[in-house]
Formats: structure tokens, C-alpha cells, sequence
């Protein structure tokens, strides 16, 4: 029999102002099992935890019960208590009557009754719990970033000062992310490829990164400290121990057609490519797709012309295989398709273009060489409208509740930077708000106001006509001065609403890490453990985890270096021991819980079963400690119930149930 | 292919050419439209007023019968059907209008929102197809450029009515394509003619009804189509040159049967 001592907590008022803690006290002290019952405001303070460790020695305790909030928030901190005082870690348990009971109860009669209920079930547990030992793995001191944008680069390179090996895999073919897309950047207007293209060569020339672009992650196995992760090496058709990076290949090519993807479409590039002149690596890929040579088997200027003899058309996908400790998604953003959107006329007009395509036409590298024209008859405009939050907090299924929040910015540094080099051009931005909340942000929005004279407008647009003689008519409304107002206009500017890299539930589901019903990432903590996912091993970095702009990326981009740093500077992980575990005496060796195990964690061997009246060599499941995370799908899965979680077996489970029905 | 059949008001009188056009065209393209029985005027406009029950209950009865019989219950003007497929879908979905309306009409059996409510435009889509209708057009309308006017009603609530993307429809410049037009993309084309309004504020009306011809006439249409009465009504108010015709009308023409009708 177990001696079992219950802690009531009050949470100050959290608990305490619903659930009658002292009755919950007097009502435990009569269950099976325990021997001592108090409460305590704060039992997560030293104090309280304290009055835990006391009642342990004192009451020679063998189980605990806390009555508190979430196991998420403080599991950790009671077990380490029961610990320092000599009790097996897993012989505690929490009942949730904060998250579970106080927090979604209004009647102080039923949330009482039912806090009753929740710790009679964890004590019911605690009465089968039997002591577990945590075992040790072994930490792979090399990390692996997925993503080469900004968020990507950083982690790496912070990474990489610290001694760590770091391999960054990125999908295009080259490093630089969406950065290296942007002209100038917010509040400072400094030139973004001024300040990005130092990093980026910085992350190729570091001894400690390896980058795998033109590359995709396409299979992650194992757990935290030590992962395998295949990662595909697509076929570039150039041999970069060969190539110079001359771009005459990409002069000579004569597929010019496909519409080119780092200029957002705006004009097209070669078959034969390099994303933009500062690529990392300066080493072009063929498109197949567009590629005549692949297409029809005659063409091959490219090699022709390729002094060094790097193009090589036989080239294959390579899979290179390799261990990590840790893992970084950095997988970035991508604007919401606007089909959606019909009323912008986006689809209609070339005149109607999202910010991002304004960003390439503003930059000196871009289709127009940074000249400020319409896109269908290269005229200049003399009168441009913005809409903010097209798609974002959006009401309805067509766009995005949240706030893309770079937005605001963004589109007032457009207007400042037209209305400085064109004078003349006459700015007007629709706006639902205008959210400037940075440092030096909201001055930047106001000078956009105040010394620029950017017309903003509150409100929203209806929309946008295109007129028989190419204007645009801008329908919209002006809600401080309650009136419909009209705009012809000869350009108009959607900032569209950003939205996770759509390949980001790709790599969540291999990684097992969760993402939100926006597809974001979802942290361990949304407070306190802003740069983890809940998986074990897998850190988070840039707008995969949620909207934010280059110095916030940045700031969370260290942060997850540190979180990688802290793990790979282990030696050795303490495992879970809560893992699942054969009776051979059951097991008949059917397979069905290796078919439903997500870590492959599960194989079988003949093994001799000896039991009374039975002596036989079977095939039976054996489980990999070390790979099993403890899911539980194997103990559902089994017909002959012979899988069984170690710390919430079946026994445990129905002990609960009964302890809740009863 | 057999379906209820509600014409409504207008189309008995001021709008006989959308319904004569429409029958002799279903007749030609192998569909049978039944006319149900004592029908009675929609309301015109869907009753906005939450606890309005009476002004629904003539939706409601035609909706019935067109479940009584098994069929699905077709349309052609367009205030008509949003009436209809509003009513359908609050007696679907908003337990408040049902009971008081099925309590009030007493029905053999009651009435929960079965009848598929379809627009005429919805059976050619989806019934015939347009690939049949093409197959079926003697006297195509080749070169012909045709603006296709849809209003507000047959797209909006775009949950609610599920014809097409509100935004950017296609499905009459598809009608267009299938009877050898040449269909002309104009941006008013889901903007509202002014309604009701051209009776208290003819002016209103009137100076809506006008962007939408000048603008179509800027892009080029020799013609608009359109689906819903008031909508043609109102166009023709405007003072642009402009010609409106009921979809139905170029259908019966394309198909052949037009002459047959004006005949009667």
C-alpha cells in the first residue's frame, strides 16, 4: 500500500476563488492511500514546495498528489522536489484543477466537486505507480538549420561561433531568403542586400557550416540529441567543383521564357539560372522543366559555351544521409495567393501588384532597374493606391484572421520612398489601422505623414476597376469622414497577408512538430518557451513560428542558437523512461503495433517464453527504449493487450476512469 | 432530366421573353420544366426582418411541393431565386424560422430545406453542360461580343447562394462562350444596378446603371445578358445605347427556337 500525500494549491485566487480548497483537502484524506493532505497559496513557491519536501520525510510518503494547474507548467518543478527528497520522480502526480476545473467554472459547489474528482482519479494512479529511472542518450554535436533565409543564416552562424557544426539545407538555389528580395528595410531605409549579402557570405565561407541549397529534407528519423535526417541533393546539371560562376551559360541560354520566380513574375529569366547576381553559392542550376536540351534533346549551348566544362546533364539527386542533435526550422514566408480576392482586380490588371512586386521594381536589380513604372505600358504612375491588410485579420474563410504585422511598416516606407524620388506622384494609402509598435517605428510612420504628405485614408476598399483607358478606379470608403470616396488611379498596391512557407506541414509532420490551424509552428510555451517546439529537439526561427519582421527574426533567430548551443554542449540526454514494453507472455508477434509505431521503434525477435505450462521459442515485439516517445499507439493497437506504457498502463488508466465514475 | 418549375410574377408579364425563351430552350436541350401549381409571388426582395415568418411562407410552399413531387425546383429571375434559396437555407439551418413556418402552414409533412433550389444558369452548368449546348447551337452568335451583367442578387451572400466566386464569376461568360460569343470581361459586372432604389431615387439608380453600360461599352461589349428583370429594367432606364437582353432570349436564338416562340 502506497503512502500517498496530497497538495491542494491555491494558486492565490486562480484555484482558490472557485474551487473550495479546504474541502478538497478534508474529501482527499479519505481515499485509499493517503496518509496526509494540506493546501497552500503558492505551492510552487519555495515555501510551498518546501512543505512538500517536509511531508515526504516526515510522513515517509511513497506517492504525491499536487492539485495545481497544468502538468505542462509545473510537472517538472514538483517531480524535482520529490526527488531532492528522496522519492522517485514518477511517483508524482498532478491533478489539473486550475486549466481542467477553476479557470473554466463559474459555480463554486461543481468546480469543487469536480476538483475532488480529478485528484481522486491521480491518487487512484499513484496507488499503481511504481518507480521509473530515466536512462541516458547520447548527444550528436551537429545541428541542422531548414531554411536559408535570414532566420536560417543567423541560427547558423550563431551557431557555428560557439564550435558546432551546423549544416544549413535550403530548398532554392540559393541562400538569402525573402531578405534578399527587399529593397530597402524599415525604420533605417538602409539597402537590404547591403547588410544580408555580408551574412550570407559570411555563412558560406565559415568552416563550420556545410550549405546544402537546391535541396530539400525528405526523411527525419530518431529523437532529440540524436536525429538521422536524409537530406535530397536535387540535380543542378552543373558540377560545382567545376563552375566559375562567369554566367555565360546564362547569357547563351535560349529558354527564356519561364517566368522568374525571384522577380515575383515580373519578367522572365533563363533556363539555365542563378536566382539574382549575389547568389550563394554563384553556381546556376538548369530548370529541367524549361531546359530544351531536356525537353527535346537538342540544344546544348550551355555546355558549349561553359569554359571550365562544369554543365553536366547526367547529373543526379543525391541523397546524403547524416546525423544531428538538434534541429531548426527556419522555413520562412510566402505572400497568401490572392485568387480569393477578385474585388482587387489583381488577376485583371498588371497595374495591380502585391508589395513584394513593388519591392522588385524598386530595386536596382529588378525587371525595371529600380525605375518606378506600370507594368503594362512602362509608363510612370502619377497617382498610387495601397491597401493594407488584404487577407490579413480577415473575418471570413478567404483570408487570415491574424496581422501579418509588417505590413503597416512596410507600405509607409513604400509611400516615403515614392513620394522622396517622385515628387510629383501622389500617394494614398487605405488602412483598417495603423499598427507602428517598434522602436523608432511609429516616428517613421509619422514622417511618412507629416514630412512626406502620404494621404491616408482609414477605411477600407470595395474595390478596384480597371477602366476601359487603363486607370484604375479605386472604390473605397473614408470612415472618419463617413463618406464614399473614388480615386483614379494608375497603380495599385495590395500589401497582402504573409502565411507560413506552404511546405512547412511537410517538414512538421516529419519532424512530429506541431503547427496551428494558420500553419505556423507552435512553441512550447507561448511565453516562456518562445524559440521550442513541443518535440523534443526542434527549435524554431522566424516568421515559421509567426509574423514578425527582420530585427525580430533576427533577435529569435539567436535565441534558437542558444536553445541548440545549450543541447549540443551535453554529452548525454536523460531519456523518458514512460516508454511502452512487450509481456512476452501475451505478445503473439502479430506486427500490429510496428505498423502503427511513428519511430520506427518497435522490431521483434524469437525469444524462449516460459510460463507455467508453456515453454516455446516465439516471435515476439521488443522495443527500442531509446526511439520510443511514449505515444501509446502500440498498448491501443494491440490486440492481446500485451503492450503496455511503462508510467500510464492500461491498469492505471481504468484506475482513473473507475476513480472518476465511482 | 424533370424539375418544379417556378416562374414568378414578372415573368408572366413585363419579363414574358425570359420565361417563353427559356421553356422553348429547355424544350430544345431535352429538359423538362414543370410549372408548379398555384404558385405565389416571392416577395421580391428576401425579408430582412428576423421575425418576418408570413413573408417567407410563399418560398416555403413552393419549396414543398417541389419536394412532394421529388424534383428539384428551378428558377430564372434572379430576385426570385435569392428569395428561394434564402428561404431554403434559414429553413435548413435556423431552427426559429422552421417551426414557426411549419406550424404555421401545417403540411403533411414538415418542411426542413430538401428541395435543391437551382438557377436555370446552375442547370445549364450543371445538368445539360455547356459542351451539349455548344453541340446544340445552329445559329451561333460568332463574333458577337456579349458583356455578361450578373448582379448582385444571384452571387451574394456567396455562402448562402454558391453560383459562382463572387468576386470573379464565369459562369455566364462560359454561357457566352457555348453560344459562340465573344464574352467581354468588365469590372461592374457584379455591381449592383440600383434596385429598388430607381423608384424613390431615380437619379441613384440611374447614375449606377450608367457606370456599369459605360463601362462595358468601354471594354467593348455590343451587348450586356442578364438574368434578373429589374436589372434589365433598370439598364434600360440609362441613357447609354446599349442593348440588354435576357440570357434566354440569345439561348432561344443560338438554339434555333426563338422564332417558334414569338410565333405564340
Amino acid at each position: 500500500m502506497q503512502r500517498i500525500g496530497v497538495f491542494v494549491c491555491h494558486c492565490g485566487s486562480n484555484i482558490a476563488a472557485t474551487v473550495d480548497v479546504k474541502k478538497v483537502v478534508e474529501l482527499v484524506r479519505m481515499e485509499p492511500g493517503v496518509v496526509w493532505a494540506e493546501d497552500y497559496p503558492y505551492m510552487c513557491s519555495e515555501a510551498g514546495q518546501s512543505r512538500i519536501a517536509e511531508a515526504i520525510r516526515t510522513q515517509k510518503l511513497t506517492g504525491v498528489v499536487v492539485c495545481s494547474c497544468s502538468p505542462r507548467m509545473h510537472e517538472a518543478t514538483f517531480r524535482k522536489c520529490a526527488e531532492r527528497s528522496g522519492l522517485n520522480p514518477y511517483m508524482v502526480e498532478i491533478a489539473n484543477i486550475r486549466e481542467h476545473c477553476s479557470w473554466i467554472h463559474k459555480n463554486t459547489e461543481e468546480a469543487t466537486e469536480k476538483a475532488v474528482i480529478l485528484a481522486r482519479a491521480a491518487i487512484a494512479k499513484v496507488n499503481l505507480n511504481t518507480p521509473l529511472q530515466a536512462g541516458e542518450s547520447r548527444v550528436t554535436k551537429r545541428a541542422l538549420v531548414i531554411g536559408g533565409g535570414i532566420a536560417g543564416i543567423q541560427t547558423a552562424l550563431d551557431i557555428a561561433d560557439a564550435g558546432y557544426e551546423v549544416d544549413i539545407v535550403e530548398k532554392t538555389p540559393s541562400i538569402g531568403g525573402r531578405m534578399s528580395q527587399l529593397d530597402k528595410t524599415f525604420p533605417t531605409l538602409d539597402c537590404s542586400a547591403c547588410i544580408l549579402t555580408p551574412k550570407m557570405v559570411e555563412a558560406s565561407a565559415n568552416e563550420k557550416i556545410t550549405l546544402y541549397t537546391y535541396s530539400e529534407v525528405e526523411k527525419v528519423s530518431g529523437f532529440v540529441g540524436d536525429f538521422t535526417v536524409d537530406i535530397r541533393k536535387k540535380a543542378r546539371s552543373v558540377d560545382m567543383s567545376k563552375c566559375t560562376g562567369c554566367g555565360v551559360c546564362q547569357e547563351k541560354c535560349p529558354s527564356r521564357k519561364t517566368p522568374n520566380e525571384f522577380n515575383r513574375g515580373l519578367n522572365t529569366r533563363s533556363a539555365i539560372y542563378t536566382p539574382f547576381a549575389q547568389a550563394i553559392p554563384n553556381v546556376p542550376v538548369i530548370d529541367r522543366e524549361h531546359c530544351i536540351k531536356f525537353q527535346t534533346g537538342k540544344c546544348g549551348v550551355c555546355a558549349k559555351v561553359c569554359q571550365a566544362g562544369a554543365i553536366d546533364y547526367e547529373q543526379k539527386d543525391e541523397i546524403i544521409t547524416r546525423k544531428y542533435g538538434a534541429i531548426v526550422v527556419a522555413t520562412g514566408f510566402d505572400m497568401i495567393k490572392l485568387d480569393k480576392y477578385g474585388e482587387y482586380a489583381y488577376e485583371q490588371s498588371p497595374d495591380v501588384i502585391t508589395s513584394l512586386e513593388l519591392e522588385r521594381i524598386m530595386n536596382a536589380a529588378g525587371p525595371t532597374k529600380g525605375h518606378l513604372e506600370r507594368m503594362s505600358d512602362h509608363r510612370p504612375p502619377k497617382n498610387i493606391v495601397f491597401i493594407q491588410c488584404v487577407g490579413s485579420r480577415c473575418a471570413d474563410e478567404r483570408g487570415k484572421s491574424y496581422c501579418s504585422k509588417i505590413c503597416c511598416m512596410y507600405t509607409a516606407k513604400h509611400a516615403m520612398l515614392i513620394r522622396d524620388k517622385y515628387p510629383d506622384v501622389n500617394v494614398t494609402v487605405f488602412y483598417i489601422d495603423v499598427r507602428t509598435p517598434g522602436k523608432n517605428f511609429d516616428e517613421f510612420y509619422r514622417r511618412a505623414v507629416e514630412e512626406y504628405h502620404v494621404n491616408y485614408i482609414k477605411g477600407q476598399v470595395g474595390k478596384v476597376t480597371p477602366q476601359p483607358d487603363g486607370t484604375l478606379l479605386v472604390h473605397g470608403v473614408d470612415l472618419l469622414d463617413n463618406h464614399q470616396v473614388k480615386i483614379e488611379a494608375d497603380m495599385v498596391v495590395l500589401a497582402a497577408a504573409i502565411e507560413p512557407n506552404p511546405d512547412v506541414r511537410k517538414i512538421a509532420t516529419m519532424l512530429t512538430a506541431s503547427i496551428d490551424t494558420n500553419n505556423f509552428l507552435t512553441e512550447a510555451h507561448p511565453k516562456l518557451r518562445p524559440v521550442e517546439s513541443p518535440t523534443a529537439g526542434i527549435f524554431l526561427s522566424g516568421v515559421c513560428q509567426g509574423p514578425k519582421d527582420i530585427p525580430e527574426t533576427v533577435s529569435q533567430a539567436g535565441a534558437a542558437a542558444v536553445k541548440v548551443i545549450g543541447l549540443l554542449a551535453k554529452d548525454k540526454l536523460l531519456t523518458n523512461p514512460c516508454t511502452a514494453k512487450a509481456d512476452v507472455l501475451a505478445c503473439n508477434g502479430c506486427s500490429a503495433c510496428a505498423n502503427v509505431c511513428p519511430y520506427g521503434a518497435i522490431s521483434y525477435e524469437d525469444q524462449e517464453v516460459r510460463a507455467p505450462g508453456v515453454r516455446e521459442i516465439r516471435r515476439v515485439a521488443v522495443v527500442n527504449s531509446a526511439l520510443c516517445q511514449g505515444c501509446g499507439a502500440c498498448t491501443v493497437a494491440c490486440p492481446s493487450g500485451a503492450m503496455d506504457l511503462q508510467g500510464f498502463s492500461n491498469r492505471q488508466m481504468i484506475a482513473e476512469v473507475d476513480a472518476i465514475c465511482r | 432530366m424533370k424539375y418544379s418549375y417556378y416562374p414568378g410574377c414578372t415573368l408572366k408579364n413585363k419579363a414574358k421573353d425570359l420565361d417563353t425563351c427559356a421553356r422553348a430552350s429547355a424544350q430544345a436541350l431535352g429538359v423538362e420544366l414543370e410549372e408548379l401549381s398555384d404558385w405565389q409571388c416571392c416577395g421580391g426582395v428576401y425579408p430582412l426582418g428576423s421575425d418576418e415568418i408570413a413573408t417567407k411562407l410563399s418560398s416555403v410552399r413552393a419549396l414543398a411541393q417541389a419536394k412532394e413531387k421529388g424534383q428539384a425546383l428551378v428558377t430564372l429571375c434572379s430576385a426570385c431565386h435569392h428569395v428561394i434559396k434564402r428561404v431554403n437555407d434559414d429553413m435548413k439551418h435556423v431552427e426559429d424560422v422552421r417551426d414557426k413556418a411549419n406550424r404555421y402552414l401545417q403540411l403533411p409533412e414538415p418542411y426542413a430545406g430538401e428541395t435543391q433550389v437551382l438557377h436555370f444558369l446552375e442547370v445549364l452548368r450543371d445538368q445539360v453542360g455547356f459542351d451539349t449546348i455548344r453541340e446544340k447551337v445552329v445559329k451561333p452568335f460568332t463574333g458577337v461580343k456579349i458583356g455578361a451583367y450578373y448582379g448582385c442578387l444571384l452571387l451574394r451572400p456567396g455562402k448562402i447562394m454558391a453560383f459562382d466566386d463572387p468576386e470573379n464569376p464565369k459562369l455566364m461568360e462560359d454561357f457566352i462562350r457555348a453560344i459562340g460569343g465573344e464574352p467581354v470581361l468588365y469590372p461592374y459586372r457584379n455591381e449592383c444596378c440600383g434596385g429598388y432604389s430607381s423608384l424613390k431615387e431615380k437619379e441613384l439608380a440611374g447614375s449606377m446603371s450608367k457606370t456599369i453600360l459605360r463601362n462595358a461599352e468601354g471594354f467593348g461589349a455590343q451587348m450586356l445578358i442578364t438574368a434578373c428583370p429589374l436589372c434589365q429594367y433598370n439598364l434600360n432606364q440609362a441613357p447609354v445605347d446599349l442593348p440588354v437582353h435576357y440570357f434566354t432570349e440569345l439561348l432561344a436564338e443560338a438554339l434555333g427556337v426563338k422564332e417558334e416562340v414569338q410565333g405564340h
